[in-house]
């Protein structure tokens, strides 16, 4: 069983396997979206506290929990580089950082723009919104960090205790609303009055959030084979796969 | 009540956009996240096609099968 896991953790293999992978995921990414938004925008009912305002949940909760979920994976591809060696999780970890930066700004920005028309305001300094902001910056260390270090090995030692480190703040920020009195909603969002009506809105919710999950493998397959082609350009197989390309190449023109 | 999955909640299309006086709000949380994941998207692609032009110039390839590498973005 192990051999198959440690099989793809060669960047060769996992090359190979990220560049059939992609295209997949991001079908499946544009599949799902469209679907989640035709629910979400266009057949979703209204709801009985916040009129139409509602519908950024369909768009704030997915682009939130990605921008958790992405931080535990760079957690996860840290400890697995700093255990096993492997190159290949300092290169996942790096493909990761832009993507969940890129989802906790837009959780940021999505709840603002949530907040100005329920709160009377777009910012507060209330403990779910401060520890999202602190993951916002975790991400941004972290890109700064390794970018600022040239030593590849080094950047990724520097950039995993970042990544383990910060994974402490995640579960502050989904518990944030249990654990302290704050003025963001609770977990479980009001999904108004009929059961049906209920599941319809719960449906769109999960196949943004599945989409966004479907989106987060296609960046990250296709990022890694980049940071693939910058290490490991010195190896046989690389140069190989290359002059395949080229070939492929001249035989189109 | 049941509702199907077609069941248009919408009786216009600038209800539609109006959101029912929250349009900018809602309109510009998701205009926002289309725009930044379409900028990340372009700035992958570019970043890989970048790569494979420094490949070729590394693996000392010819420049002008290294410049079709830049034009096939």
């Amino acid at each position: 069983m192990n051999i198959h896991w440690f099989y793809y953790a060669a960047p060769q293999n996992f090359f190979r396997l990220s560049t059939t992978l992609w295209p997949w995921c991001a079908a499946a990414a544009g599949v799902l979206a469209l679907l989640g938004l035709w629910l979400g925008l266009v057949v979703a009912p209204i709801d009985a506290q916040q009129g139409e305002g509602y519908r950024i949940i369909f768009v704030h909760v997915p682009v939130s929990w990605m921008s958790m979920v992405i931080y535990l994976a760079m957690g996860f591809w840290s400890v697995m580089g700093l255990t096993f060696k492997t190159r290949l999780s300092g290169m996942m970890t790096q493909a990761l950082a832009p993507t969940g930066a890129i989802f906790a700004a837009l959780s940021l920005l999505t709840g603002a723009l949530w907040g100005k028309p329920m709160w009377g305001t777009w910012w507060v300094w209330d403990a779910r919104l401060t520890s999202e902001l602190i993951l916002f910056f975790l991400y941004v260390g972290f890109i700064a960090l390794t970018s600022a270090i040239d030593d590849v090995k080094r950047a990724e030692r520097a950039g995993a205790l970042i990544s383990i480190v910060g994974c402490i703040n995640v579960p502050i920020i989904y518990f944030s609303v249990k654990w302290w009195n704050t003025l963001h909603q609770g977990a479980s969002v009001s999904l108004t009055q009929s059961p049906s009506m209920a599941r319809l809105m719960l449906w769109a919710m999960l196949l943004m959030a599945m989409s966004l999950w479907a989106y987060t493998l296609a960046i990250v397959f296709y990022r890694v084979r980049c940071l693939i082609l910058q290490r490991e350009r010195d190896s046989r197989w690389l140069k190989g796969w290359f002059e395949q390309e080229h070939l492929a190449l001249v035989a189109g023109r | 009540m049941e509702i199907s999955i077609f069941s248009i909640h919408w009786s216009s299309l600038s209800e539609f956009f109006a959101m029912g006086g929250y349009g900018f709000y809602v309109w510009g949380s998701f205009l926002t996240s289309a725009l930044l994941l379409c900028i990340e998207v372009v700035q992958a692609k570019r970043a890989w096609h970048d790569e494979l032009r420094d490949l070729a110039q590394a693996y000392e390839l010819d420049e002008g099968l290294a410049q079709m590498h830049k034009e096939r973005s």
